[in-house]
C-alpha cells in the first residue's frame, strides 16, 4: 500500500474536522478526494504530506509516518499545493533545474533521480516560457510549473490539491492529459483533491467522498454510480400527454409499460449520473447530520 | 546523509547568488540609491563641523558610523522581511517539500543577506568617498572585515527570530525598522555619543548597533581619533565580546524558534495569510 489511512481524526480547538477517515491507495492508482468545500480535502492531503500532525488516527505514507518522515522519505513524494506564488524573480527552467538537484542523491539504479529539466518543460507545455520570470506567467501556466516542480523528482506518490481551481475549459483539458500521461509514466500513485465532480470522474481510477469529516463513499466513478443506483427516470408520451417515472428497476417497468400500452411513444429511460449520485450522497450525509444536531 | 546535508547547503549557496543576482537587476536597488543620495547630503553638511577634542570632520567620523548601522541594518531588517515575505508566498513550504529544501533555503537566505549587506555598504563606501576622500589609506581592512561579519553574526539570526514570529511582512518591518531607527539615533552614527545624557548612552552600550558603528570607526579612523568615544579608547575586547553575545544567544534562539514555525507552516496557513494580503490590497 502506498497509502494507509485508519481513523484518521483532526480536532482543531473544538472543531472536529476529520472524525475517522479511513482509506488505503495501491501503487499507480489515481485516486480522487471529492468533496463539498470545508469538508477537510485540504486537511487530510496536508496531514499525508507531513505538513500537519493529526490528532489521533494511522497514517502511513510509503511505510512511513508522514511526521517522522525524513529527507529520504521526502525525495519520494511530490507535492503541488493550492496557493503558490513564490519565485516570481525565477525563470522557469532556473527554477526547475535548480529544485531538481535536490533529488540528485536520492536517486537509485532503478529510478534515477531528477527528471531532464527541459524534457520536463516540454512535457507540461511550457517549453515556449522557459525562459521566462515565474511572474510573468498566466495562472495555468503557473500551475503547470507547479505541477513540474512536483514531479521533478520522479516521485512514487504525487499529491494535487486542486489542480485545476481557476481554470479555463482549454486548460483544464491540457491538465488532464497531462494527468493521464503522469500517471502512465513509471507507475505514479497520483492523490488528488478536487470539488469538481466531472474532473474526479474524468482523471480517477477511484473516487473517495468526503464530507463531514468521514469517507462516505469509496469505489470506481462505475461502482459509485451503482451505489445508488436505481434512480432510473422513464420518460414517454401517451395519448397526447408526457409522463415521467422515477424507478428502481427501469428494465421491468418499461417492458411492463409497453405490455399495457400500445400508444407509447417517445421512450426515453435516464439512468442516474454520477452527478446524481455524489448530490445525493452528500444530501443524505448532511440531512443525516441535521437529524443527529436536532436529536440533541 | 551527511553528504546529503553538504549537497543541499551547496544549492543553497548557488540559491543565495541566484537571488542576489535577481536583486541586482531590480527595484530593489533604487532604496540603496535613494540611502547614497541621502548619505552623501548628511555628508556635505556635516563636512565644516569638527569632532571635538580632534582635529576630524564629522563627516569623516559619520562616514565609517553609517557603514557600521548599514550591516546592523541589513544583518536584522534583511532575514526578518524575507522570512515573513517567504512565509507568504510559500518560498519556505516548497522548501519543505523538497529533500534538504530548507538547509539550502537557510545557507540561501544567509548568503543573501550577506551580499546585500555587502553591496549596501559598497553603497555607502563609495558615495561616502566622494565628500569625505582620503579615509581609505589609513583603513584596516582585516579589521573592517571582522567587523563586519561580527555585526552580521550579531543580527542576523534575531532578524530570523523576529521574521519567524510575525503574521505579516509588515509586522517583521515594523519590528525590526522602527527599534532600529531608535538605536540609530542614539548610538552615535549621526552624531557623537558623548552628546547624549548618561542614561541613553548606557542604553545605546546594550546593543549591537553602537558596537559596530564603533568597530568600523575603530578601522577606518586615525588611532588618534579614539580620544572622541567612550573611555578614550576603541574598546575592542568590547566591541567583539557584546557583538559575540548578541550572537551567541541568537544562535542558541533562533533555531528552535526557525524550527517551530518551520513546522507550523502549512498551505492552509499560508493561505490565510494570502486572504489577508489581498484584503490589505497588497498583492
Amino acid at each position: 500500500m502506498v497509502i494507509e489511512v485508519r481513523d484518521l481524526r483532526m480536532r482543531y480547538g473544538t472543531v472536529d474536522v476529520l472524525r475517522g477517515v479511513d482509506f488505503t491507495a495501491r501503487r499507480g492508482e489515481v485516486v480522487a478526494l471529492l468533496g463539498p468545500n470545508g469538508a477537510g480535502k485540504t486537511t487530510t492531503i496536508e496531514i499525508l504530506e507531513g505538513f500537519r500532525a493529526p490528532s489521533a488516527g494511522h497514517v502511513r505514507v510509503l511505510g512511513v509516518e508522514p511526521v517522522h518522515g525524513d529527507e529520504a522519505w521526502r525525495a519520494r513524494l511530490g507535492v503541488v499545493l493550492q496557493s503558490w506564488r513564490d519565485h516570481g524573480r525565477w525563470k522557469v527552467r532556473e527554477l526547475l533545474h535548480h529544485l531538481g538537484r535536490y533529488y540528485q542523491p536520492y536517486g537509485t539504479p532503478e529510478r534515477s533521480r531528477p527528471m531532464d529539466t527541459d524534457e520536463l518543460i516540454k512535457t507540461v507545455g511550457l517549453a515556449e516560457h522557459a525562459d521566462k520570470k515565474i511572474a510573468r506567467l498566466s495562472g495555468g501556466q503557473r500551475r503547470r510549473l507547479d505541477v513540474a516542480i512536483g514531479i521533478v523528482g520522479k516521485p512514487d506518490l504525487l499529491f494535487l490539491d486542486e489542480p485545476t481551481a481557476g481554470f479555463d475549459p482549454h486548460a483544464r483539458r491540457d491538465f488532464h492529459d497531462l494527468v493521464h500521461r503522469l500517471a502512465d509514466l513509471e507507475g505514479m500513485t497520483i492523490l488528488l483533491t478536487t470539488h469538481d465532480l466531472a474532473e474526479a470522474e474524468k482523471l480517477a481510477d477511484r473516487i473517495l467522498v468526503l464530507a463531514g469529516g468521514r469517507i462516505i463513499a469509496d469505489g470506481s466513478p462505475d461502482q459509485l454510480g451503482r451505489q445508488v443506483a436505481g434512480q432510473s427516470e422513464v420518460r414517454w408520451t401517451s395519448g397526447g400527454q408526457r409522463h415521467v417515472h422515477p424507478t428502481e428497476d427501469a428494465t421491468r417497468f418499461v417492458r411492463e409499460l409497453l405490455a399495457g400500452d400500445d400508444g407509447v411513444t417517445e421512450l426515453e429511460v435516464r439512468r442516474s449520473t454520477l452527478e446524481d449520485t455524489y448530490m445525493a450522497l452528500v444530501q443524505r450525509f448532511e440531512s443525516g447530520q441535521g437529524e443527529e444536531v436536532a436529536a440533541l | 546523509m551527511k553528504g546529503h546535508t553538504a549537497h543541499a547547503a551547496r544549492l543553497g549557496l548557488e540559491r543565495g547568488l541566484r537571488e542576489f543576482r535577481h536583486t541586482l537587476l531590480s527595484a530593489d536597488q533604487t532604496f540603496n540609491l535613494f540611502v547614497m543620495v541621502a548619505f552623501v547630503v548628511v555628508l556635505v553638511l556635516q563636512r565644516d563641523s569638527t569632532v571635538e577634542g580632534t582635529a576630524l570632520s564629522l563627516a569623516a567620523v559619520t562616514m565609517p558610523s553609517s557603514l557600521g548601522m548599514i550591516v546592523a541594518f541589513n544583518g536584522l531588517v534583511g532575514p526578518a522581511g524575507q522570512l515573513a515575505v517567504n512565509r507568504e508566498d510559500g518560498t519556505l513550504l516548497r522548501a519543505k517539500a523538497v529533500p534538504g529544501g530548507v538547509v539550502g533555503y537557510l545557507v540561501g537566505r544567509i548568503t543573501q543577506v550577506s551580499l546585500d549587506a555587502l553591496i549596501s555598504a559598497t553603497c555607502v563606501l563609495v558615495s561616502g568617498l566622494i565628500v569625505v576622500s582620503g579615509l581609505l589609506g589609513g583603513t584596516n581592512w582585516p579589521l573592517l572585515a571582522a567587523v563586519f561579519v561580527a555585526g552580521l553574526l550579531a543580527t542576523m539570526p534575531w532578524g530570523a527570530v523576529v521574521g519567524s514570529l510575525t503574521r505579516s511582512p509588515q509586522g517583521a518591518m515594523g519590528l525590526t525598522m522602527l527599534p532600529m531607527m531608535g538605536l540609530t539615533a542614539i548610538s552615535g552614527i549621526f552624531y557623537p555619543i558623548y552628546g547624549m545624557p548618561q542614561w541613553v548612552q548606557g542604553v545605546a552600550q546594550v546593543f549591537p548597533v553602537y558596537w559596530v558603528g564603533l568597530g568600523t570607526r575603530s578601522a577606518m579612523l586615525p588611532d588618534e581619533a579614539a580620544a572622541a568615544e567612550i573611555g578614550g579608547s576603541w574598546r575592542h575586547l568590547e566591541t567583539f565580546g557584546v557583538l559575540g553575545v548578541w550572537a551567541l544567544l541568537g544562535f542558541l534562539l533562533a533555531p528552535t524558534i526557525l524550527r517551530r514555525m518551520a513546522r507550523r507552516e502549512s498551505g492552509a496557513d499560508m493561505e490565510q495569510r494570502r486572504q489577508a494580503a489581498l484584503q490589505r490590497g497588497s498583492v
